[in-house]
């Protein structure tokens, strides 16, 4: 994927470009606003991560809302040390389609760039999710491995449906907390993992091969291979 | 009990609040910057001579239509009057002249002369060419009247007498008449309504001005003390309020709110040094701890695995120590008002709902049960995440603080104009005098220090309480039980 990262401090740019190229991502590099909305309006890049607060007279607001003008939809993801909710929404409200706030694990942010990059396509709305043996059907709600039923909770299928639609990628414990159950805040303790676990134990009960995988530092991934 | 981080948090003395007088006084810069002079303004800048001068405008403005109302009902009714009865007796003597002729009409005007015991008609008749006089009491025409006014007053020699006499000419055919009234009591009349208007002017004018001075004096007076405690304060004495006079006026009124704001504000200042005071203190100590044993894994760790270990739990302790800050933030952020912003008329329940679901996962992987009793709906005005925050760091502390078995309940309900959301807990309870210090930033009561937890989670909830203008209270779950255990209430108002 090709990623233009807009951040004016030296030592966060350097850190998340070795990162994202460690990944298999190539990235370019502006060091402000300026000459990241230069980059962006003139070449093609997969995906853009803008500090929030830049030099050179234009913000990573004012970057995007330039960019959504001229029709360009390369999906933007805020890294921002404006920790506001106001903030993140005002950041959302722009243009952004993500938002991170520093400090931040760099493990978070390669996530939440993998699962903006693949964000499930809106044209061809699945019915039906498989990862190996399990099977979601979305419109009757049901869920099974290898053909047996498995009951599972409301809750518990939005969060299966949420890691099966991104199979295969890292998906962290503020992520599920976000898109699961739709609210910014800090559960003070490891609330998501209960629920992962107990999952995880619905899914995976008499059979020998788990799906559910815990990545160490970062979030789970579900996937076929071990 | 408390809430709060692993041990070793010290216990802080607990700060007595602050007395006014007591913040702390800087002096006020020398040279002050423009616009905060505080010399008295310039005449015309002055809002007190602006409304001194509106006074004095007023008063006048209705002084002299007051005048204009006399002068028009007496001078000038009387006036109207004698316009009137020469006008009739003009006609009249027409009247005659058709009927009877020019002879007629001198015999008439004699004859009026002749019963006119007050002495005030005058009368002349005269010839076209003005030469001989057919009757009258005038000598002769009287010199200068214009040729075509056919109402006129001047002087004229009556009885010998020069006097004020207001005339009407009359064209007849080969004749010219003048009918007139002598005016000279009218006149003085009018000399002395003149003489009484102008006197009674200068006493407006003196009452005018007067009464402007009082009122800008007055203004002045009544703003004096918030003018002085203002510049105190802006040079830099925040424990100045303004006297109230008792009056419970206006003024008094805004000297309240201006003191209830500087109150305010004294409170956020405070707020402020207390959180600069707690990231000094509190947040030093693991920051202080995180380094300690980064250094102490630099020089003594035996392999690159040990050295590995000691940077992932440094990386660690600087995500808690990020998670503090933003609770600190949170909190901050909430006791300013300033997230006011994300406030939306929302239903409390299905949030409740999910706070629930969220936990009790938690509960049953430690044996608790968590149980709920919520209607089903429950409308607030709010901020939806803040409250389920607040909501999440209670259940998060009821279920650290409740022994395996035990159960924490959710319950929620509209109690008449406010809505009350609590949070009971099986724990060990919390003392009376503890209570009071429960959503003080970092406390953290003597039993539960070896509890996990930063002792910020319930200022939050406090902080929000706050923001929603609704308030906490604590209360034993069970009085009389042992241990009581915990009961929260958040209460808030009702839209």
């Amino acid at each position: 994927m090709r990623i233009l990262l807009v951040e004016d401090d030296a030592e966060v740019a350097r850190f998340v470009k070795k990162g994202l190229q460690e990944a298999g991502h190539t990235v370019e590099h502006a060091p402000n606003g300026r000459d990241g909305l230069f980059l962006a309006a003139s070449e093609q890049f997969d995906m853009l991560v803008l500090d929030r607060m830049l030099p050179g007279g234009v913000d990573g607001v004012r970057l995007v809302e330039t960019l959504r003008s001229q029709g360009n939809r390369t999906p933007v993801l805020f890294l921002s040390a404006l920790s506001a909710v106001d903030e993140r929404v005002k950041g959302l409200k722009a243009g952004g389609d993500d938002y991170l706030t520093k400090p931040f694990a760099f493990a978070e942010l390669l996530a939440r760039v993998e699962a903006l990059a693949r964000r499930p396509s809106v044209d061809a709305p699945a019915t039906r999710l498989r990862v190996a043996d399990l099977e979601l059907d979305l419109l009757s709600r049901n869920v099974s491995r290898a053909g047996k039923r498995i009951d599972v909770q409301p809750r518990e299928f939005r969060l299966l449906e949420h890691l099966m639609r991104h199979a295969g990628q890292v998906v962290t414990r503020t992520m599920l907390l976000e898109k699961v159950w739709d609210y910014h805040f800090d559960p003070q303790t490891n609330v998501i993992d209960v629920h992962v676990s107990r999952l995880r134990q619905k899914l995976d009960k008499g059979f020998d091969k788990p799906l559910i995988h815990t990545v160490r530092n970062a979030g789970y991934m579900i996937r076929a291979e071990p | 009990m408390a809430w709060g981080q692993a041990g070793a948090w010290r216990q802080r003395p607990l700060k007595a609040v602050r007395p006014r007088g007591a913040i702390p006084r800087r002096k006020p810069p020398e040279a002050s910057l423009p616009g905060t002079v505080l010399g008295p303004p310039r005449l015309l800048k002055s809002a007190g001579f602006r409304f001194a001068a509106l006074f004095a405008a007023m008063f006048a403005i209705a002084a002299i239509a007051l005048v204009a109302v006399l002068w028009w009902a007496t001078a000038g009714a009387l006036d109207r009057q004698t316009d009137a009865t020469v006008r009739a007796d003009a006609i009249a003597l027409t009247e005659r002249w058709r009927d009877a002729g020019a002879t007629g009409l001198a015999e008439a005007i004699e004859e009026r002369l002749a019963v006119d015991v007050e002495n005030e008609l005058i009368y002349l008749l005269m010839d076209i060419e003005g030469q001989r006089r057919l009757a009258g009491n005038l000598d002769r025409w009287p010199a200068g009247l214009p040729a075509d006014a056919a109402w006129i007053r001047t002087r004229v020699l009556h009885d010998g007498l020069a006097t004020e006499a207001r005339l009407h000419r009359v064209e007849l055919p080969g004749l010219r008449l003048l009918v007139g009234r002598d005016e000279t009591e009218r006149s003085q009349l009018r000399r002395l309504l003149t003489e009484g208007v102008v006197w009674a002017s200068g006493a407006v004018a003196v009452f005018a001005l007067a009464g402007a001075w009082l009122i800008r004096h007055a203004l002045q007076t009544w703003m004096g003390p918030a003018f002085v405690t203002t510049a105190a304060i802006a040079g830099g004495d925040l424990s100045s309020r303004v006297a109230l006079s008792g009056r419970g006026d206006e003024f008094d009124r805004l000297a309240q709110t201006l003191n209830t704001m500087l109150d305010r504000i004294g409170t956020l200042m405070e707020g402020v040094r207390g959180v600069s005071d707690a990231i000094a203190h509190d947040l030093r100590t693991p920051i202080a701890r995180a380094r300690a044993k980064l250094e102490d894994a630099l020089a003594t760790s035996p392999d690159e695995e040990a050295l590995r270990a000691a940077v992932e739990q440094g990386i660690a302790d600087l995500d808690g120590i990020s998670r503090i800050f933003q609770a600190l933030l949170r909190i901050a952020e909430a006791e300013a008002g300033a997230r006011r912003a994300a406030f939306a008329p929302f239903d409390l329940a299905p949030v409740l709902a999910d706070a629930a679901e969220i936990y009790d996962a938690m509960a049953e992987a430690r044996g608790q049960r968590l149980r709920t009793a919520l209607p089903a709906t429950l409308e607030v005005i709010g901020d939806r995440d803040l409250l389920l925050q607040a909501v999440a760091n209670l259940l998060d502390n009821a279920i650290k603080f409740t022994p395996p078995d035990g159960s924490v309940e959710l319950t929620a309900r509209q109690a008449g104009a406010a809505i009350e959301v609590a949070v009971a807990d099986d724990g060990p309870g919390i003392s009376p005098e503890d209570r009071n210090h429960v959503g003080e930033r970092f406390f953290r009561a003597d039993k539960a220090r070896a509890t996990p937890g930063s002792g910020l989670g319930l200022s939050l909830v406090r902080a929000v309480a706050h923001l929603h203008a609704g308030e906490v209270r604590l209360e034993d779950a069970v009085a009389g039980r042992d241990p009581p255990g915990l009961r929260f209430v958040l209460r808030l108002p009702a839209p």
